[in-house]
Parts: C-alpha cells; structure tokens; sequence
C-alpha cells in the first residue's frame, strides 16, 4: 500500500504543479495552456460548456418549431417529426429544450458575474486594507454563512422575485461569501510578497497596487470560483423556479422541470418530458464543476488532497477556525 | 486558547447569528415598498379586510415601532397569527416540522452512512476502478437538481418497489378504519422512504466527495505511515487512525450542510406530496401568506444556527487542538 503518501497524490498532476507554484506563476496565458488544456476532464467540461452557449446563442436556427403554439397533439411520444415528443400543451420538447438554455444559461452566467464582482470587491478590500475592514466584513461573511441559504433565497425570491433580473440579483447578492473568503485569503498572501512590498514601498498607490499587482495574481482562482459559482447559480435557478417563483414569461430548464411536474407528464407516462430538461441541467453543472474543479486543483494543489477541497461541493466554505493562513 | 474562552467566542458569534437573522427576518418581510398585506391572495379579502388586518399586524405603525413589537414578540415566543387560517404561527409550525424531521433524519442518517462508507473507500483505493467508479457516481447525484431527482423516481422507482408515490398515509385509513400502532408506523414510514431516499441520494454525493477529499488528506500523514510500520491491520489504520481525524472537518461540513438539507426537503415534500414544513412553505408562498413565511423562515433559520453551534461545541469535544 505505499502509494498512500501525499507526494503520489499530487504527482499525476504536474503540469499543473508548475502552473500553481507560488514563485514560477507563468503569466495568465501559461496558466491556461497549463490547466485547461492539460486535463482531460477541463477538455470535456469546457467543449460541453462552449457546446451550450452555442446552442443557446443559435436557438433559434436550431429549434425546429415555435414554442409558442401547438405544434402537435398533447404528450406525444417522441418520433420523427418531434424528436423529444410533445408537452402537456401540445408544444415540441425538443424546441423548449434548445430555447431553455438561453435563460438557464443567462441566469448561471449573469448571477455568478454579480457574485464574483461583490465577492471580489470584498475579498480584496478585505484582504488588502486588513485591520477593522477585515474583521468587519469577514464577521459578516461568517454570518452570511451559516444562515441557511435555500430558505433564504426562497423568502427573497418570495418577495422580489418573479422576473429573471431579480432572480439573477438575488442568487449574485446571496452567494457571494464563498468568493470573498477565497480571493481575501488570496490576496493576503499576494500583498505579502516581495514585488508588492517593493512597489509599495516606491510610493504606488493603492489602486494602481491593487489592479496591476494583486488581481493579475488572484484572478485566475477568481474565475475558477465564478465557474463553480455558474452551476450552482444553474441549479438555483431550476429551485427556484420549481417552486413557482420564476419568471412566467419565460421558458428556461427550471420552468420546463416544473411544468412536466404540474402537467403531471409522470401519471401520462411521458418521460420526453421530465427526463430532458433535468439531464440538460445535470450535463451542464458537471460539467461547470470539471472545468471549475480543474482549474481550482491547478492552481492549488493543495486544494486537491486538502480538506478543503470540499467547499466546493455545494456547502459553503468552512469557518474562519479552518483557514489556514 | 483556553476551553471557556472558546465556548464564549462561539457562543457569542451564535447570538450575533441569531441577532442578524431576527433582524433580516423583519427586515425582509417589513421594510418592503408597499407591504405585505397588498400581496395577500385570498376569497375574502376585500379592502376593508386588508386595513383591518394592516392595524392588527401594527403596520401602520413607524418601521422602528414595528421593530421593537416584533422582538418583544419573539421573547414572549409570538410569532404572529398566519394571514389565511388566522391561527398562532408557532401551532401552525409544530405539525409539519415534526413530519419533516422524521423524514430528514431518515434521509440524512443514510447518506452518512452511506457516504462515510463508499468515501472511506474509495480514498482508500483511490486511482483504482472503485474509486473513480465512486467519484463520479457521487458527483452526478451532486449535479442533480433535486427536485428532478425526486420526480425520476416517482417515475422509475415507486412503482417497481412498490412504494407510494406520495401523501404521508394510505387513501384508505379513516375510511376503511383506523389502523392499530404498528400498521399505522409501517405505513408511515412506507410513504417516508421515498422522499428520504431522493434527499439521502444528494447529500450522498456530498458527503462522499466530504469524506474522501478529508480521508485522503489524512491519510498523507506521516501517523498513517508510522502506524503501517508498527504493522497495524488495514481496518485498525484506516478507521481507528484516519477515519478519527478525519471526521473532524466531515462534522463541521456536515452541520453546515444542514441548510441545504432544509432546502431539499423543501422542492421533495412538493414532489412527493409530503405535507410537512417543505409543503406548508410551498403553500405559503403560493396564498403569499407572508406571516407563515416569516415563521417558518426565522424556525429553519434558527434551528440551522443551533446545529452549527453544537457542531462547534462538538469539533472542540472531537479535537482537542481547536484554539481559535
């Protein structure tokens, strides 16, 4: 049993090794050569990724009927003229499936950009100014953590919901706390090194400090987290939908799970209506989370073995007490 | 850090918890443009009705008298009446969050058990079929959206085991006459195994992913290799050795996963029809009864702080080195 040691955990990962360690950091298009395209698994989620915003952009070329109108009789199975069969409206799946993507992904992308920019603002106001900000704002953060977020995102949606704007500014406003505690620890190590300490100490200002100096350095992990942040978002967006807060104007995979789900396509027997939307779903969080994952295990390896690596699998991350700093 | 220094830290950050959530469950629910009352969906809710109810709510008071009423409430344990039956919110809660526990605790204790098992596992035989077999089986019931999940298995499951589709008890009792202690359990917990199987089969994920990221790391250590050398069994250093260190972070993720679990339960009662705090919400959100809403948000809220709060007690009790 030698090959429990931690140096053979992180020995099939050294191209990534490179990439990650702290001093030899090979410039931002290094690391993606390095990360991206290194893995196999990085490969596959980002073509299925590109795969679905193609297909969302071209949705209308792709679809083969309206979704606006009967198409074809009410659950019909699925044969040559309707690829996925028909709803409990008589409208072709396979059209509400391509069209579903454009607000599925919209949401996923949208509100993980409104996470990723509070979290980042935190996290480096935070982790570059420390002293009472930090304490501040980390104290909050905590808070934010441990208040139950699916109860949470349920009453905010209850109240401010219904419009896909509002849903995307509430899944950004509330999953924002992840990110920060990242990019602040981040941030506090960057701040540390030497170049930083130097340009400080040549009287560089704070701002031009912080956006040639601290975010070169802390974004990639920062995009790496929003690409985690993209299928949770994804996911949240079904949730919410499924419990009738959605947008009603809209069709997106949320709405199509909960329609199959009050058209009762399970008693009619039509799985064409429940099984696609919610594998559009899964295929596209797996795939978020590969590509996120992968990026995330390049840039810190430590991550890979260390327990926390877990904060990725949708719990959020641990205490202050488990920062390693 | 001393044991008392840390119990009050934790303690005190618990209370803030509690503070902040009190006060966004006000905020949220009060400090809206407009109120909650215009909302309100009902038969008879006429004009008339609506002021009648704004002056028993006291929102036509100033928001920071509201404030104050509302937290003197709270410490009396008055949590409002519900819009719609206009019954104490508290009664109304009691019910179904009774239902819901038997149902989560069901679904929970399984994906531990489970997810300790295969994660141990498969950190153990980590590179091998096994273990990648068991990686990515865990990382699609994570990627499932639940309450899709639920519905697969309404769909493909229930009737081939032969399980009911949903509802808490068989049609037939209170018709056919009431069932003695047993039956009446076994039917329980029939209609109960669903619903806690689909929630059990998505914290399963988690908790596999948990457990082996947490057993791996512990394995690295240079203990593991000094207990191999004294010759220990296998099970001696994988459960006695790794598993004990590292079930610490697994209790921490597992108290803070508690507020997905509520979550879930939330989107599988409406699936399978489960009438507990999940479908009470559900409904709430429906008939925009706002006071329910705030009740129940502000119980799940506060029980999830509870739990992390004994989570923290617990993380000190299992490890000793906790100085923070």
């Amino acid at each position: 049993m030698s090959h429990v040691t931690a140096s053979s955990e992180l020995a099939h990962d050294e191209g990534a090794l490179d990439a990650s360690s702290p001093d030899l950091t090979p410039g931002r298009r290094g690391f993606l050569k390095t990360t991206l395209l290194g893995q196999p698994q990085a490969i596959v989620g980002l073509t299925v990724v590109v795969l679905f915003i193609l297909i969302a952009i071209f949705a209308p070329l792709i679809a083969t009927y309206s979704i606006h109108e009967k198409t074809g009789p009410i659950y019909a199975p699925p044969s040559s003229a309707h690829w996925l069969g028909t709803d409990d409206g008589g409208v072709d799946m396979f059209s509400l499936l391509v069209f579903g993507s454009r607000v599925s992904l919209e949401v996923g992308f949208a509100a993980a950009f409104v996470a990723m920019v509070i979290g980042g603002t935190v996290g480096v106001a935070s982790g570059f100014f420390g002293g009472w900000i930090d304490v501040l704002l980390m104290r909050i953060t905590d808070i934010f953590l441990v208040i139950p977020d699916l109860p949470l995102i349920i009453v905010v949606a209850a109240i401010f919901g219904r419009h896909t704007i509002n849903i995307i500014i509430i899944i950004g406003i509330i999953y924002w706390t992840s990110t920060a505690r990242l990019v602040r620890a981040q941030v506090k190590s960057v701040r540390e090194r030497v170049y930083v300490k130097r340009a400080r100490s040549i009287g560089v200002g704070h701002r031009r400090l912080v956006s040639k100096h601290v975010l070169p350095q802390v974004a990639p992990l920062l995009i790496a987290n929003t690409v985690l942040t993209i299928a949770l978002a994804v996911f949240l967006e079904t949730y919410i939908t499924f419990l009738g807060l959605g947008d009603p104007s809209t069709i997106s995979w949320g709405k199509l799970i909960e329609n199959s789900f009050l058209g009762n396509a399970v008693l009619n027997n039509a799985w064409w209506a429940v099984v696609p939307p919610g594998v559009a779903v899964t295929v596209v969080i797996l795939a978020c989370t590969m590509v996120g994952q992968s990026m995330e295990d390049a840039l810190n390896p430590r991550l890979k073995v260390g327990h926390l690596a877990v904060r990725r699998f949708r719990l959020r991350p641990l205490h202050g007490r488990l920062d390693t700093e | 850090m001393q044991r008392g220094d840390y119990i009050l830290k934790r303690t005190l950050f618990a209370l803030m918890t509690v503070f902040v959530a009190v006060t966004l469950n006000f905020v949220l629910f009060r400090a809206l443009p407009g109120d909650a009352v215009t909302g309100l969906k009902c038969h008879n809710c006429t004009i008339q009705f609506k002021t009648a109810l704004r002056h028993d709510l006291g929102l036509d008071k100033s928001k920071w008298e509201q404030y104050v009423i509302y937290l003197k409430g709270l410490a009396h344990g008055d949590m409002g009446t519900t819009f719609i039956s206009h019954k104490p919110v508290r009664g109304e809660l009691w019910d179904p969050i009774k239902k819901t526990l038997a149902m989560i605790t069901l679904g929970t204790v399984f994906s531990i058990v489970f997810g300790v098992f295969t994660g141990v596992i498969s950190a153990w035989r980590r590179g091998t079929a096994t273990d990648r077999v068991s990686v990515w089986t865990s990382l699609a019931f994570y990627s499932v959206p639940t309450q899709w999940l639920g519905l697969m298995i309404v769909y493909f499951v229930a009737d081939r085991v032969g399980l009911p589709h949903g509802g808490i008890q068989s049609p037939d009792y209170g018709i056919l006459g009431n069932p003695g202690t047993f039956d009446f359990l076994v039917d329980r917990t029939q209609h109960m195994i669903l619903p806690a199987l689909t929630l059990g089969l998505v914290l399963y994920g988690d908790y596999t992913l948990i457990v082996r990221s947490a057993m791996l790391e512990t394995l690295g250590e240079d203990y593991i290799l000094t207990a191999r050398a004294k010759g220990l069994s296998n099970w001696a250093i994988v459960w006695k050795h790794g598993f004990r260190n590292a079930m610490l972070p697994v209790v921490t993720l597992i108290a803070l996963s508690l507020g997905f679990i509520i979550g879930g339960a939330i989107t599988i009662e409406y699936v399978f029809d489960y009438p507990g705090i999940g479908l009470a919400i559900v409904d709430a959100i429906d008939k925009r009864d706002y006071a329910f809403l705030q009740g129940a948000f502000l119980v799940l809220t506060l029980s999830v702080i509870l739990f992390n709060f004994v989570a923290d007690l617990l993380y000190f009790k299992l490890d000793p080195r906790v100085t923070t």
